[in-house]
């Protein structure tokens, strides 16, 4: 399963690289999304300050999305699912594979927009430990579950669409962790972030898990 | 005879649809065999039934000695498959694609450039996005795959397709060697003096089902045939 993980992340990666989509699209539109967070809150840099975790999680939800889209049109095209199958990978290692190409990704984008909150709403970090442990777990549990319904929605005529409708309810616990995680690495809550953190590692692992026991019957199926 | 596909009354679905509706077809190992037939008849899904990419949901299918029916997935590593579109990723090189399916498909590295080349992707072809080449070249790339992994049984659905004169002339010589290594090969074309000339077998596919050719050994006649297509709906 690893060796094809690796294979599928790999090949994900340099499809991303050649083809820049992730730093000249999404990476600008992330960023966009928080330069207009700033002018929806009227440049109330205090509201700003307070509101910059769930803000930046949103922005992150955001681009997942464009992530995962991506992740699935690029093996739609000419045919290459179809190629996929043939070449009789694992299906939990393209699974996985394809999810830490996402993932991958999805850290890329949250460096920039890191450094975007700090740049555009003065944010200070207190706890980087928690901030760095919550980002990673909570990137992957995005990962893992965008990636599972993901290649549900890749089979159908309105994909792009009901991608969104899918996932966004879903990961609404991780956007809720993560942002208290990151309330309380920057200060702003007494909160015990991590334990807040154990629940995105148990959404992550549920939804490695799910992904694992199912990519072989969605592969077909989708 | 050693028999690489051997079907019997194999029925496929694509929904609710009988996309083959009783197959009888049966194969032996280095036999080269064109399947003629119209736009629709069952041609395409019969070579993706073979491939185990359409599930026989009834019937006997077993090629290269794996029960489709069973797990279609057992003899997907076996077959190499050229379909209509080349199944490469648009974004990445001609030799990265090969790569990658070399790779995949666990064969030798070692086989990617030698393919490349004998396909006539020399130069700074190989290092192109595969978007950016022309048809004829991606059809080429994707045969280079077929030709690095060297699969036990070849399925070329419209194989000539998009190639001009001198890579068409190529492609037959390339049917011939693979035959010559011991591999056996389905193709479905249009081109019929072309593809005539390659095969040692003609069947005649229509309304989702086989009428093998007058000189098959055992195949079931063509009044047989008649009956199915009455019942057949082709997606």
């Amino acid at each position: 399963m690893w060796r094809d993980a690796a294979l599928i992340g790999g090949k994900d990666l340099r499809i991303e690289v050649r083809s820049r989509v992730t730093t000249t699209q999404v990476a600008p539109y992330a960023l966009l999304v928080l330069l207009l967070f700033g002018f929806a809150f009227d440049q109330d840099q205090q509201l700003l300050t307070k509101a910059s975790p769930g803000l930046f999680w949103v922005a992150v939800l955001l681009c997942s999305l464009l992530a995962v889209q991506r992740s699935f049109a690029i093996e739609s095209a000419d045919g290459a699912r179809d190629g996929l199958r043939l070449t009789g990978l694992d299906p939990a290692g393209v699974f996985v594979g394809k999810a830490a190409a996402v993932a991958a990704q999805l850290i890329l984008l949250e460096i920039i927009l890191g450094v975007g909150i700090v740049v555009f709403f003065g944010t200070h970090l207190t706890d980087p430990a928690l901030l760095v442990a919550s980002a990673l777990v909570a990137t992957a549990g995005l990962a893992f579950a965008g990636t599972l319904y993901g290649m549900i929605a890749s089979g159908l005529r309105v994909r792009e669409t009901l991608l969104p409708l899918l996932v966004l309810p879903v990961v609404a616990p991780v956007l809720l962790g993560a942002t208290q995680c990151w309330m309380a690495a920057l200060g702003q809550s007494s909160a015990d972030g991590w334990k807040w953190l154990s629940l995105l590692g148990a959404f992550a692992v549920i939804y490695l898990m799910a992904g694992i026991l199912s990519f072989s019957i969605l592969m077909e199926e989708a | 005879m050693d028999q690489v596909i051997n079907f019997r009354s194999a029925v496929a679905m694509v929904g609710r649809f009988p996309v083959l509706a009783g197959v009888d077809l049966d194969v032996a190992r280095g036999e080269v065999v064109l399947l003629q037939g119209a736009n629709g008849a069952g041609k395409t899904s019969l070579l993706r039934a073979c491939a185990g990419l359409l599930r026989v949901v009834a019937g006997e299918a077993v090629v290269l000695g794996e029960d489709l029916v069973v797990d279609p997935r057992a003899v997907r590593r076996r077959v190499g498959l050229l379909g209509h579109a080349s199944a490469l990723y648009d974004d990445l090189s001609a030799v990265d694609n090969v790569a990658f399916a070399v790779r995949a498909y666990g064969s030798s590295r070692d086989r990617v450039v030698p393919a490349l080349e004998l396909l006539g992707i020399t130069g700074r072809l190989p290092q192109t996005p595969v978007a950016a080449l022309s048809a004829g070249q991606r059809r080429r790339v994707a045969l280079a795959i077929l030709v690095a992994r060297d699969p036990e049984l070849w399925l070329l659905d419209e194989p000539h397709a998009g190639l001009d004169a001198e890579n068409r002339d190529l492609l037959d010589a390339l049917i011939g060697d693979a035959v010559q290594r011991g591999a056996t090969v389905v193709l479905a074309s249009h081109e019929a003096d072309r593809a005539v000339a390659l095969a040692g077998r003609v069947v005649t596919v229509a309304g989702g089902a086989v009428a093998m050719g007058p000189d098959a050994p055992d195949g079931p006649k063509a009044s047989k045939m008649i009956g199915m297509k009455a019942q057949a709906h082709v997606a």
